[in-house]
């Protein structure tokens, strides 16, 4: 019923109002494995200087795009014909009603939906052009590069050294020297270095949930990935961790593209640059967060942030 | 009315079932405790001292005898049988005693337990001279002490009424001494030697049946064995010598019949006059006992003597056990509930499995002789030792087997347990790792076992527990009545696996059933159970500690 009258808002909507297809910029190959996969052409575009011009953001590259995505649950669609370009190095925020597909759509960006056999995925996510959910994308090198922080903070049932350091070894890295230093940095980076760093060695489940959930991020971004995604990542958590967490994506979000989704409309227009609003599988309205909060476009939008559902 | 009302009340409020659940778990405890205690009671008793009465006894035929031995039974029958064998009561009695006397002197007597009727008792009385000889051969013999001899002559001493037992004690002490250095000889030095000739006899056979053998090899190997073969007798000279030493001495006893009964000193343990003990001797005397029991060789068709072997068998096999069924238990729980896809087929096979668990264990017992012993063993002879064929090295059961049958066994509850661990393996602990750029390989090795290695644990628990009690399968793949050896030497490659060994379940069945002394064998069979039990307590409780440490470590966060 309601769906059908929100046929307009899969037209692309880009927070810039920058005319689809963006363009990317800058690509640096998506793995050293395939560099003959589609991302090289737009490499051969990508130094184009065509967006410089364009006032505060110039210089920022699309980061992802999202072209035409759909999604079923087994016969049930989840996400419809979603599409949007998501900046480099911004914020961009995820806010709608339970169930209506953000957390989903978060993890097609790093294709943690492969985990369900009955996950059915049509269309593309590019990663600086190159498309994720080609077939010779190893998804172990994507979520290398594709970060993730979930709702919940999952530490392992190990040291907090072990936990930051546990993507470095998977990557063979051995040296003491090498881990140590990297742990240090990610830890720093995630702002909980002062709480921790007398007691590396123990238990990670000796952290508070705030500290626990800092931690995850450490370790997300001990491995230097491009983009975070975070699902959630306070609503498990007290004020004051709240805040410290949302202190901690203002200060990451100059090394890494952010995508957050929250249920706290408050917390989305505190920490976002950009927000989408989704309802019932289908992107609804994409802008600034300034502009999405104050002047939505669409009814649904203004509905839902105002509190007349949801 | 208001009864009925008040008991409904009463129902509503679900005290019966707090009632009825704590009644339960209390009788299932007094159960348990009074299962233990029984076996405690009658089983440790065992190596007390006990008196040794010297009665004297009228046969229902008139006939006045002395006996002497320990009253270890007391039984009341009804008197009308005691009539009926000759022995009149007093009227009005219904019931009459009758008493179970361990008179020892097997060897003598034929028998070394007798009933007798209290009736008949004429005369009873506990003679502080009265020995007990124990010895290795025959079980104890009782008497007065007479002589001591030394190469068949009586040696003299100033004492009137016999020799003191401190002349005894150190000639048993020296007979100890040579029969260490005897054990010692034959398991060390010419334990080795045999080894080597039969391990040149093994590498002729193989030259042989390699054909062409090189006659400069051969003769090596001759030369070779014909030095140890010198060596061996130069040592075998060497134990006669000591054999001859040791039959020096014996001692004269005056049983009660009155003859004399001479008995070497080779073949005693102890001496001991245990109506003179006081408590602490007869304390220090019961705990040698139950030392001997636990660390000791059997005796006399297993019916004396310690377990030793026994233990030692039972706990290396569950711990061989535990060593492949937990791997093999681990790997198939992984593939079942980590990468076979779930559906109707998984479900089957682990409702098989499951079930698995209740095939009667004789049953795989039949299968580790059919499959294991003659096909695997088999096969392995023929490729791996043929020479020495046509005496089988694993074609038979042995150590191997027996673990490998339990193994089997015991893999689907460690299979089951283990797949629950997995099951509770949080998601989200998972995909932490799998959105770090992990494989499911390596988050299964990095994350996922090792937090379900609690579960695996419990599993092995508890197929710890069923293996060590278990009895009927390994009679047929490697458990026997007397294992020549221990399954461990000092020999390479130290652990035999070929060997067969002896289990305390199957030493239980054998000394209670099919012991030729069943009244001396008894009380070894609750001091059996109830160590079998507290092996087996003690396995589970190492298991239970690892458990709880690794839970400790791989606790995951709780919400």
């Amino acid at each position: 019923m309601l769906r059908n009258i929100e046929e307009p808002a899969l037209k692309a909507v880009d927070p810039r109002g920058v005319a689809r297809p963006a363009t990317t910029h800058g690509f640096e190959g998506f793995d050293a494995k395939a560099p003959d996969g589609p991302g090289i052409d737009t490499r051969a575009r990508g130094s184009s200087s065509s967006l410089q011009a364009r006032g505060p953001e110039a210089g920022r590259r699309e980061c992802l795009e999202v072209a035409g995505l759909n999604l079923y649950y087994g016969e049930n669609k989840a996400l419809n014909a979603i599409t949007m370009s998501i900046p480099e190095r911004q914020v961009t925020a995820f806010i709608g009603p339970s169930g209506c597909g953000k957390s989903t759509l978060l993890r097609c960006f790093n294709r943690m939906n492969d985990l369900y056999d009955h996950v059915r995925i049509e269309g593309e996510i590019r990663l600086f052009g190159h498309n994720i959910y080609a077939a010779d994308t190893p998804v172990s090198d994507l979520r290398r590069r594709v970060g993730m922080v979930f709702q919940k903070p999952n530490p392992f049932p190990k040291s907090i050294y072990e936990n930051v350091a546990y993507g470095l070894r998977l990557q063979g890295v051995k040296k003491r020297r090498v881990l140590d230093e990297a742990v240090e940095r990610a830890i720093k980076r995630a702002a909980l270095w002062d709480e921790v760093k007398d007691r590396l060695n123990d238990g990670a489940m000796t952290l508070s949930g705030g500290q626990q959930q800092r931690l995850v991020i450490a370790r997300a971004i001990a491995i230097e990935p491009e983009v975070l995604l975070l699902d959630e990542p306070a609503s498990a958590l007290d004020p004051i961790s709240t805040l410290k967490i949302e202190d901690l994506i203002y200060e990451l979000k100059t090394e890494y593209t952010i995508l957050i989704v929250t249920h706290n409309m408050q917390q989305a227009a505190r920490v976002s640059d950009h927000t989408a609003f989704m309802y019932l599988g289908d992107l609804i309205e994409f802008d600034e967060t300034k502009v999405l909060f104050t002047k939505p476009k669409r009814k649904q939008t203004e509905d839902y942030i105002t509190g007349r559902y949801g | 009315m208001t009864g009925r009302a008040d008991l409904k009340e009463w129902v509503r409020t679900g005290s019966p079932w707090v009632w009825l659940t704590a009644g339960t778990v209390s009788l299932s405890l007094c159960m348990v405790v009074g299962l233990l205690l029984l076996i405690a009671v009658n089983g440790m008793g065992h190596f007390w001292p006990g008196r040794i009465a010297a009665i004297d006894y009228r046969e229902p035929d008139g006939t006045r005898i002395k006996l002497y031995g320990e009253i270890v039974d007391r039984e009341e029958v009804p008197a009308a049988r005691l009539e009926e064998n000759g022995y009149r009561l007093p009227d009005g009695v219904v019931t009459g005693e009758r008493l179970l006397i361990k008179t020892g002197n097997r060897d003598v007597y034929g028998l070394d337990f007798r009933w007798i009727a209290a009736p008949g008792m004429e005369r009873i009385d506990y003679p502080p001279a009265l020995l007990a000889v124990e010895r290795e051969e025959w079980g104890n013999a009782y008497g007065y002490l007479v002589e001591v001899r030394e190469n068949g002559r009586a040696i003299t001493t100033s004492d009137t009424d016999g020799p003191p037992l401190a002349e005894v004690q150190a000639r048993l002490d020296r007979k100890q001494a040579l029969k260490e250095q005897i054990a010692h000889l034959e398991r060390g030095r010419i334990g080795a030697v045999s080894h080597a000739i039969e391990q040149l006899r093994l590498e002729g056979r193989t030259l042989e049946l390699r054909g062409q053998p090189d006659p400069g090899a051969l003769q090596a190997l001759k030369d070779e064995r014909l030095a140890l073969e010198a060596e061996y007798e130069r040592l075998r000279a060497e134990l006669v010598a000591l054999g001859h030493e040791i039959e020096r001495d014996s001692l004269q006893l005056r049983l009660a019949g009155g003859e004399d009964l001479t008995i070497p000193l080779a073949k005693v343990v102890r001496v001991y006059r245990p109506n003179e003990m006081g408590t602490f001797d007869k304390l220090g005397h019961y705990l040698t006992k139950l030392a001997e029991f636990v660390a000791d060789g059997p005796r006399e068709a297993n019916t004396e003597g310690g377990i030793f072997p026994a233990i030692f068998g039972t706990v290396l096999m569950v711990l061989i056990m535990s060593l492949l069924v937990a791997p093999f238990g681990v790997v198939a729980a992984v593939y079942l509930r980590e990468y076979a896809k779930q559906g109707p087929l998984t479900r089957t096979i682990r409702i098989a499995v499951n079930n698995l668990a209740g095939v009667p264990s004789i049953v795989y017992g039949v299968f580790g002789l059919g499959f294991f012993v003659y096909f695997v063993g088999g096969n392995i002879d023929r490729v791996f030792f043929p020479e020495s064929l046509p005496a089988p090295t694993f074609g038979t059961p042995g150590l191997l087997w027996a673990s490998l049958t339990l193994a089997i066994l015991t893999v689907p509850v460690v299979i089951v347990a283990t797949e629950e661990g997995l099951a509770r393996i949080p998601v989200d602990i998972r995909e932490g790792s799998l959105a770090l750029g992990a494989t499911k390989a390596e988050t299964l090795w990095r994350i996922v076992l090792p937090m379900a290695s609690p579960a695996l644990m419990t599993g092995l628990i508890l197929a710890v527990a069923r293996a060590a009690g278990e009895v009927a399968p390994l009679m047929m793949v490697g458990v026997v009545k007397l294992a020549p050896s221990l399954p461990v030497d000092g020999n390479f490659p130290f652990l035999h696996l070929d060997r067969k060994i002896m289990h305390l379940g199957f030493h239980i069945y054998d000394v209670g059933f099919q012991s030729p002394n069943v009244e001396a064998a008894r009380p070894l069979v609750y001091a059996t159970a109830l160590l079998l039990v507290i092996i087996v307590v003690v396995l589970n409780l190492a298991a239970i500690r690892i458990r709880n440490q690794l839970r400790e470590k791989y606790r995951a966060s709780e919400h």
